[in-house]
C-alpha cells in the first residue's frame, strides 16, 4: 500500500505496464513534460521519446494515429487533455477506432486507451466542463471506464491496457489531486461495480466524482434515519447490471446520480433497465440541460451536490408506495 | 537520375492495371440496381450499396504499389479496389467481400468501402475522406519501432486535401520524419463537384511543400511516369529521409458512385479525357509485339472465376453479426 494522488496512481500503473510490455506507447500533447496534470511524469525520461510521443495540437491525428499504431501492432495510450477536445477527433474515435475490428472482419484490433478527462472543471466554463460518457457508451465497439479513486485509477488503467479493445478512459478533471491508499497488487475487472456503502432504504447508483458526493449524501441521510446504499459502477460499458438489479431488489428504490446532463444521460439507460427488469422505483438526478456557466452561481447550477442527492433519496424513502 | 521499368516490369505494370480494370468492370456490372436511394431493388444486385470505381485511375495504384512489399503498409480510400489488388490481395476473396459473402476478406462486414487485406499490409479502404492519413501516421510510428525500413503508402483523393487531417497528418509526419509516401490521387472530382471549384491555391503538392513535405507531380495516367516518380520518392522515404508526397493527376472515368452517370460533366471534355486511358497509354509505350491481349484475356478469366466463386460462396451466418465487436462487454445487448 502506498499513499498516492489520483494522477500518480495512473502514472504508476502506466509505468508498470510499459515496463512489462514494450508495445505500449503514449501519444499526445505535452506528455514528454509529464502531462498537464502530472499523469505522465517521468515516463519520457524512462522510456524515451519514441515511446512517449509528443505531438502537435492535432486531436484528429492523435486519435487517428493511435488507430494506425494499434492496427500495426502497438498498444497506444492516447492523451486528449479534456474530453471536450476529443470532439475534434470524434470521427477517429467513433468511425475508426470503434469500427475497425468489426468492419475489417477481425483482421485487426484497436487495443488503445484513450484518456479523455471528463466532468465539470471549476471555473473552466462550457468547453472544458462536459460529461460526455453517454455518447461513448452508445457506440458499439467502445469500452467506457470512469474511475473515482486513486485505487481504481491504478487498477482500472491496468485492466484497460490489458483488455485489447478501444477504451474511453474518463478520469475526472477535478480528481487529479485526490489522495488515497493504493494497493498495486489489487486488480480490477472491467464491468464490475463496487458497492461502496451498504444500506437498506435507497440505492444510489453513480460513478466518477459523484461517488464522493453520494457518500457524503449517505452521511447526511443517515442523520435523518435514511440508509443509502452507494454503488460506484466504475465501468459504464459494460456496466454491472447484476449489482444494480440485486441492490434494487433489496432496497426497492434506486436513485441514479451523475454529473452529466440528465436528459439522455447514461442514467436513463439504467433507469430504463430497472423499469424493464425490476419493480424498484427509480429516479434520476443529473445536471440541467444547460451548458456549464463560468460564474460561480451559474456553475453551481450544474453541480450535483451531496445535499441534492440526500434530498432526492430522502424524498424517495418518504414517498408513499405508488398504487398499482 | 530516372530509372525506367524494364520490359518484364512494364508487362507486370500493364497486368496489374488490366486486372484492376477487369475487376472494376465486373463489380460495376454486378452492382446494377444496388443503391436503394435510387429506387432500385436491392434484391437484384449482387453488390449492394455505393460502389466507388477506380476505373481510369489504375496507373496510380499499379505504379506506386510495384515498389512495395507485403511488409510495407498501405491505407486507402473509399475508392480502394485498385490499391487492394495492386498490394497483392486475391481477386476472388475481394469479389466475395463485395458480394457480402463469408469467405470475403472482411467476412462480409465491410464490403467495397472497407475492403482490407491485412495479410499483405493493406490496412483498409475507408468510408471517410482523409481518414487514412492519421492512420498512416500511426502505422508509420509502428514500423519505425520495428526497426525495419518498411514504409507506409497513404492514398487519398484531391477532395481530402481540403480536410483538416491532411494538414495535421503531413505536419506530424514531417516533424517526426516518418516513413510515409503520401499519394494524392487527383482525379479532379470531389464527389460530384469539380475540385478546382472548391480548392484554392496551387493544390496538393504546393500545400505539402509549404508544410515541409517535398514531392513530385506526375501524370497519373502514365503508369511509367508514376512508377518512376514513386521509385525515387519511396527510395528516399526508405532511406530515412522523412515523408514525401506524390501528386498523381489522373481522371475519374466513372461517376462518384456506380449509379452516378456524372451528367454534370461536359461531354466533349469527358470524351477527350477518355482518349488518355492509362491502358492505352501503356500499350503504346510497350509496343505491338508484347502479349497485351493475352494479359487482358487472363485478367478477364481471373475475374470470371472470382465472380463464380462469389456467386457460389456462402452467406455469413447471422451469429457473425455479434462477433468481432469487442471482447469487453460483448454480447447480444439491447
Amino acid at each position: 500500500m502506498a499513499l498516492m494522488s489520483y494522477a500518480q496512481a495512473a502514472c504508476s500503473a502506466l509505468q508498470s505496464a510499459m515496463r512489462a510490455d514494450a508495445q505500449i506507447v503514449v501519444v499526445g500533447e505535452d506528455v514528454g513534460r509529464g502531462g498537464i496534470f502530472g499523469q505522465y511524469r517521468g515516463l519520457q525520461q524512462a522510456f524515451g521519446a519514441e515511446r512517449v510521443i509528443d505531438t502537435p495540437i492535432s486531436e484528429a491525428t492523435i486519435l487517428g494515429a493511435a488507430v494506425g499504431m494499434a492496427l500495426a501492432g502497438l498498444k497506444p495510450v492516447v492523451e486528449m487533455r479534456v474530453v471536450d477536445f476529443a470532439l475534434c477527433a470524434i470521427d477517429e474515435l467513433v468511425n475508426q477506432a470503434a469500427k475497425a475490428r468489426y468492419m475489417f472482419g477481425g483482421q485487426g484490433r484497436v487495443g488503445m486507451v484513450a484518456r479523455l478527462p471528463n466532468g465539470l472543471w471549476a471555473g473552466s466554463a462550457a468547453q472544458h466542463s462536459q460529461s460526455l460518457e453517454a455518447w461513448f457508451a452508445h457506440v458499439p465497439g467502445l469500452v467506457v471506464v470512469a474511475p473515482a479513486t486513486p485505487q481504481d485509477n491504478h487498477a482500472l488503467l491496468g485492466a484497460a491496457l490489458a483488455c485489447g479493445d478501444p477504451v474511453v478512459y474518463l478520469e475526472h478533471k477535478e480528481l487529479w489531486g485526490l489522495q488515497g491508499e493504493v494497493d498495486a497488487s489489487q486488480p480490477a475487472r472491467l464491468g464490475e461495480a463496487e458497492t461502496v456503502r451498504a444500506g437498506r432504504d435507497v440505492t444510489v447508483v453513480t460513478w466518477s466524482r459523484t461517488r464522493h458526493a453520494a457518500l457524503e449524501a449517505a452521511a447526511l441521510a443517515e442523520k435523518v434515519g435514511v440508509s443509502l446504499e452507494v454503488i460506484d459502477l466504475r465501468t459504464l460499458w459494460p456496466w454491472d447490471r447484476e449489482a444494480v438489479l440485486d441492490s434494487a431488489a433489496r432496497t426497492g428504490r434506486v436513485l441514479v446520480a451523475h454529473e452529466a446532463v440528465q436528459v439522455a444521460g447514461f442514467g436513463a439507460e439504467i433507469a430504463a433497465t430497472l423499469a424493464e427488469e425490476s419493480s424498484a422505483r427509480v429516479r434520476r438526478l443529473g445536471a440541467p440541460r444547460i451548458p456549464v456557466g463560468y460564474s460561480l452561481p451559474l456553475e453551481d447550477e450544474s453541480r450535483i451536490t451531496p445535499q441534492a442527492i440526500a434530498e432526492a433519496a430522502i424524498e424517495m424513502r418518504n414517498a408513499p408506495d405508488p398504487q398499482r | 537520375m530516372h530509372e525506367t521499368p524494364d520490359a518484364e516490369r512494364a508487362l507486370a505494370l500493364y497486368r496489374t492495371m488490366a486486372r484492376i480494370r477487369a475487376f472494376e468492370d465486373a463489380a460495376e456490372e454486378a452492382s446494377k440496381g444496388g443503391v436503394a436511394a435510387f429506387g432500385a431493388s436491392l434484391a437484384q444486385a449482387k453488390v449492394r450499396g455505393p460502389l466507388h470505381l477506380s476505373t481510369g485511375q489504375e496507373a496510380v495504384a499499379a505504379g506506386v504499389c510495384a515498389h512495395l512489399t507485403t511488409s510495407d503498409l498501405l491505407t486507402s480510400t473509399h475508392r480502394g479496389h485498385g490499391h487492394t489488388l495492386a498490394k497483392g490481395a486475391a481477386m476472388d476473396r475481394m469479389m466475395c467481400e463485395l458480394f457480402g459473402r463469408a469467405p470475403g476478406y472482411n467476412g462480409g462486414k465491410g464490403g467495397s468501402m472497407h475492403i482490407a487485406d491485412f495479410s499483405v499490409g493493406m490496412l483498409g479502404a475507408n468510408g471517410v475522406v482523409a481518414a487514412g492519413i492519421p492512420i498512416a501516421v500511426g502505422a508509420a510510428h509502428a514500423l519505425r519501432r520495428r526497426g525495419s525500413d518498411d514504409v507506409v503508402a497513404c492514398f487519398f483523393g484531391d477532395g481530402a486535401i481540403n480536410r483538416g487531417p491532411f494538414l495535421e497528418g503531413l505536419n506530424w509526419a514531417a516533424v517526426h520524419r516518418l516513413p510515409i509516401l503520401f499519394v494524392c490521387e487527383d482525379n479532379r472530382w470531389a464527389a460530384t463537384t469539380a475540385s478546382e471549384a472548391t480548392t484554392a491555391g496551387a493544390g496538393a503538392l504546393a500545400r505539402a511543400e509549404a508544410i515541409g513535405v517535398p514531392g513530385t507531380q506526375a501524370d497519373g495516367n502514365d503508369v511509367f511516369a508514376v512508377w518512376e516518380a514513386a521509385s525515387r520518392l519511396i527510395a528516399e522515404v526508405r532511406a530515412g529521409g522523412g515523408p514525401r508526397l506524390l501528386h498523381a493527376i489522373t481522371y475519374r472515368v466513372k461517376g462518384h458512385v456506380s449509379v452516378d452517370v456524372a451528367a454534370y460533366r461536359d461531354a466533349a471534355k469527358h470524351d477527350k479525357e477518355l482518349e488518355r486511358d492509362p491502358l492505352l497509354i501503356a500499350a503504346g509505350r510497350i509496343g505491338d509485339d508484347a502479349p497485351l491481349e493475352a494479359i487482358g484475356r487472363e485478367a478477364r478469366a481471373e475475374v470470371a472465376a472470382a465472380l463464380a466463386a462469389a456467386h457460389a460462396a456462402p452467406w455469413p451466418e447471422k451469429q457473425a453479426a455479434y462477433r468481432d465487436v469487442q471482447d469487453t462487454g460483448a454480447g447480444r445487448w439491447r
